[in-house]
């Protein structure tokens, strides 16, 4: 038993470096156009709203935490507060969704959905809003819109597929499925879900707040 | 790889630093530091937190040696995609191309 534990979390860790790998090359990505353009991409992530985003943050890090109660709860045998964590969990998964959500809509009332992905509404954003830095070009913002738009739909995408692998699990504590003696998936989950965690406290200060020094005459 | 269980206050301790690590990180984006310190503080802070969510949530500070190798490999190749990417950017332009 123990050795299948193991072997099940190693496996989830393989994974997991896959993954890194394949976040990492969206990082390197944006690392080199941030490097060529860096006051497009100052002006373009002043754009995003940044209550949002560290309320986003909060939310995600709650989750983790509910995450790993979720854990210890499944190992010490506290079968209700195993299902109360995971449903914690899942409603902070979802509030993080709602948020972001709310987000791209904005991105889609302003027209900064970029290029032409949307039919009808192309990347065209109000220049007379939309505060340009000097040495800012409005196609450089462009760049920045893909990357954005890139990386935090590939994590929105995580944090959906998260949210379906909890939803697995609620069902399984609900029919006693897990225990101290047999808690690996909820343990592997887990790892995937601070996994998806990780990823935003990287992309929160990196999308969001690389400008705002900048932003008051600077 | 036994089993260890964490206590809840030691979760409970990295999730105030969590949070504690979100505010410092959210207000010192608004200080205009010199030089490129913005970044260095941001991304300071992000590994910080990071580290924390890796060796507490999830478990990594308490699991087998093989963990910390598979760990290990991942930021090893990842900083060779950076390295050898900007091996090549960096040095763009230092010579003339005749």
């Amino acid at each position: 038993m123990e050795q299948q534990r193991a072997a099940g979390t190693i496996g989830m860790w393989v994974f997991l470096v896959t993954e890194i790998m394949f976040f990492g090359g969206m990082f390197l990505a944006y690392t080199l156009y941030r490097n060529a353009y860096p006051a497009a991409f100052a002006s373009a992530s002043n754009h995003l709203d940044i209550t949002l985003g560290a309320v986003n943050t909060a939310v995600l890090i709650f989750s983790s935490f509910t995450m790993a109660m979720a854990v210890y709860c499944t190992q010490v045998g506290k079968r209700q507060m195993q299902i109360l964590s995971l449903i914690l969990t899942i409603i902070l998964g979802l509030t993080f969704l709602g948020i972001k959500t709310v987000e791209y809509s904005d991105k889609y009332r302003d027209s900064l959905i970029p290029g032409k992905l949307i039919p009808g509404r192309p990347f065209n954003p109000d220049l007379h809003t939309f505060h340009l830095l000097p040495g800012a070009s409005i196609r450089n913002v462009e760049m920045f819109y893909w990357i954005y738009f890139a990386m935090t739909g590939m994590h929105a995408l995580h944090m959906i597929i998260g949210v379906g692998l909890l939803t697995v699990l609620l069902i399984g504590s609900v029919r006693r499925r897990y225990s101290p003696e047999y808690y690996n998936p909820v343990e592997i989950t887990g790892l995937y879900w601070h996994f998806v965690d990780i990823v935003w406290i990287f992309l929160f200060p990196l999308l969001y707040l690389l400008g705002r020094h900048l932003a008051h005459g600077g | 790889m036994s089993e260890h269980i964490v206590p809840i206050r030691v979760y409970a301790g990295v999730f105030l630093a969590l949070m504690a690590g979100t505010t410092l990180t959210v207000f010192a984006a608004f200080h205009d530091f010199p030089w490129q310190f913005n970044t260095v503080i941001a991304l300071t802070i992000a590994v910080i937190k990071a580290t924390l969510v890796v060796l507490y949530f999830m478990h990594v500070r308490y699991s087998s040696r093989l963990i910390w190798v598979i760990l290990a490999s991942a930021l090893f190749w990842l900083a060779i995609l950076f390295a050898l990417t900007f091996s090549d950017y960096w040095t763009r332009g230092w010579f003339p191309v005749t």
